[in-house]
């Protein structure tokens, strides 16, 4: 470089040349300027909203003449924890997000490692592409692609019929198989990452070691995948706890999500249903500490 | 890696075997949009386009595809917009509360939509906000800002800064740094995460329910609305489909723009 290009051969200072050198001397405004539309958006629009979601979990609805009472009150979550049908329909639902994970933790340990370990790389771009692409899209046509499926005289009964077998109708064991189905891609993906990123020369030195395949999977893979599974989790089990469309597509049967769509849409009670609505949000929040300590958030 | 026969052999079987799981349903309800018959019985006896032909020509389903894609395209621009906001800021700055930003931005994915959904809904309500397609457009926006911020972090992360540097050394100003360096950097990256909100924004249904009130219909609240109305079956098969075509193609485009694949992956996490 030699001197030729000297601050004075640039052009004369034009408004727009002034506001950049201004800004340029000071970052906490260009900082200022990036971030408060943003923060506004997010704690007006968002982070607002989720106060004062919180705030109404302790006001009431008046049962006469149907308006909030801003006196606040633990009623609602009184008549939570006392009502047996509130904990019964808990329960079931953080059984349901239970069963739903560990089935997806199964189903996509074989495919994570087949893509991650064993596939070529056409393959596993190819296969990645088709995980990605069901993740992304067509939650409600899903659900509703099984309602027909699972219908009396739907596919699922046509083809087991030979054998003398019968699907799960619309049932609580129908609300099991389709979310496992929905969520499945949610866990594919993680595992996939957190088992590409084991080094294969530690797969090796256990089989040199004499680890047969069972042994290596389980003293070696299992552990090092275990933050994968736990970031996978989140998103298995957070989506199953909010589900409302899946049972009301495909059983009878109601679960949290469901209950508190009744109470914000047919009974108008908005202080009970954010009441009820805690009930994921706690155990999200244990969900997601455990999860961390897991090292999930590192493989997400 | 070394393992026996038996297991690649088998583990090959089980991954097959899954990719069809995942994508037999999706097929089926491709066929039943052609079936000829009102009712969805198996096997499908004779096909037919003339559904295709109703939907389009049903109001309905005209009307709800029409607010589907606005409310996809308004919260599309309004999370683009915030999204690179935040995503250059925390990639690009060091300051307090940067690590709580990052995280208040992904927690609407992290927590149940039911949650978001009900939240918004009071917040409409106590501020006496009409119900109707800019509530909508809010509602989407809170959570396809997660998808264009962190397809821009991922960019920026792997986009060195002493290209900005050379920039500025160079004689360019902030914006025409910004305008000549940093955003022909991350444009595909923006594109690539514009489809994906698009396409997420364009298939919700859990949030969109609560805020969209009575006046407006999306297409997936259309077929919520009709999916128990036998005469209505073969119109919701054709809507389901639409919704499909409209969230999967889109996808499909932003992985091929991000040529590694795991950027996709990594940006709904």
């Amino acid at each position: 470089m030699t001197g030729s290009v000297s601050p004075a051969a640039a052009p004369p200072a034009s408004l727009a040349r002034r506001a950049a050198a201004a800004l340029y001397r000071h970052p906490r405004a260009q900082l200022a300027g990036l971030l408060a539309a943003p923060l506004g958006w997010l704690l007006l629009a968002y982070l607002g909203s989720l106060a004062l979601f919180l705030v109404t979990s302790f006001w009431r609805v008046d049962s006469f003449s149907g308006n909030l009472i801003t006196e606040p009150t633990l009623g609602n979550y009184q008549e939570i924890a006392t009502q047996e049908i509130y904990r019964t329909i808990a329960i079931r639902t953080v059984g349901m997000a239970a069963l739903v994970t560990v089935t997806d933790i199964v189903l996509a340990l074989p495919i994570a490692f087949y893509m991650a370990k064993l596939a070529s790389t056409r393959t596993r771009g190819i296969m990645v592409v088709s995980i990605l692409l069901p993740l992304w899209s067509g939650y409600l046509v899903k659900v509703y692609a099984w309602r027909l499926i699972l219908s009396e005289g739907g596919i699922l009964n046509a083809a087991l019929q030979p054998v003398g077998l019968k699907g799960p109708g619309y049932s609580e064991a129908a609300v099991w198989l389709v979310e496992s189905y929905l969520w499945l891609p949610y866990m594919i993906i993680p595992v996939f990452a957190g088992l590409e990123r084991i080094p294969g020369s530690l797969l090796e030195a256990s089989a040199d070691l004499g680890g047969r395949a069972g042994m290596t999977a389980r003293r070696v893979i299992l552990p090092l995948a275990l933050p994968a599974i736990a970031a996978g989790s989140i998103f298995t089990f957070s989506l199953t706890l909010g589900d409302y469309i899946t049972p009301t597509l495909v059983s009878n049967t109601r679960f949290i999500g469901n209950v508190v769509y009744d109470f914000v849409g047919i009974a108008g009670n908005q202080p009970l249903a954010a009441a009820y609505a805690m009930v994921p949000v706690t155990i999200m929040l244990v969900f997601l500490l455990v999860a961390r300590r897991l090292g999930a958030f590192e493989a997400l | 890696m070394t393992l026996p026969r038996g297991i690649r052999i088998a583990l090959r079987i089980a991954s097959g075997l899954l990719l069809a799981f995942i994508y037999v349903p999706i097929g089926i309800i491709v066929l039943y949009s052609f079936n000829a018959a009102r009712v969805a019985t198996w096997p499908i006896t004779s096909f037919t386009l003339d559904w295709y032909g109703r939907a389009i020509g049903d109001g309905g389903v005209r009307a709800a595809l029409l607010a589907s894609l606005q409310a996809a395209i308004g919260a599309t621009v309004v999370s683009l917009l915030l999204g690179s906001l935040i995503a250059l800021a925390v990639q690009r700055y060091r300051f307090f509360g940067r690590e709580a930003i990052s995280f208040v931005v992904v927690l609407p994915l992290a927590l149940p939509g039911i949650v978001t959904g009900i939240a918004l809904n009071t917040a409409f309500r106590a501020i006496g906000l009409e119900f109707g397609l800019l509530t909508i457009i809010v509602g989407h926006a809170t959570f396809c800002v997660v998808v264009i911020y962190n397809n821009v972090v991922a960019r920026l992360r792997r986009t060195s800064r002493s290209f900005e540097e050379a920039s500025a050394d160079l004689g360019a100003d902030t914006f025409a740094t910004f305008r000549r360096v940093t955003f022909p950097a991350v444009r595909t990256a923006l594109i690539a995460g514009a489809l994906l909100a698009f396409a997420l924004s364009f298939d919700e249904i859990i949030v969109t329910n609560f805020t969209s009130g009575a006046s407006i219909q999306t297409l997936p609240l259309w077929i919520f609305s009709n999916y128990q109305r036998p005469n209505q079956l073969p119109l919701v098969n054709v809507a389901a489909v639409l919704v499909l075509l409209l969230s999967i193609v889109p996808v499909y485009l932003a992985s091929r723009l991000t040529a590694d694949p795991a950027a996709v992956a990594g940006a709904r996490t």
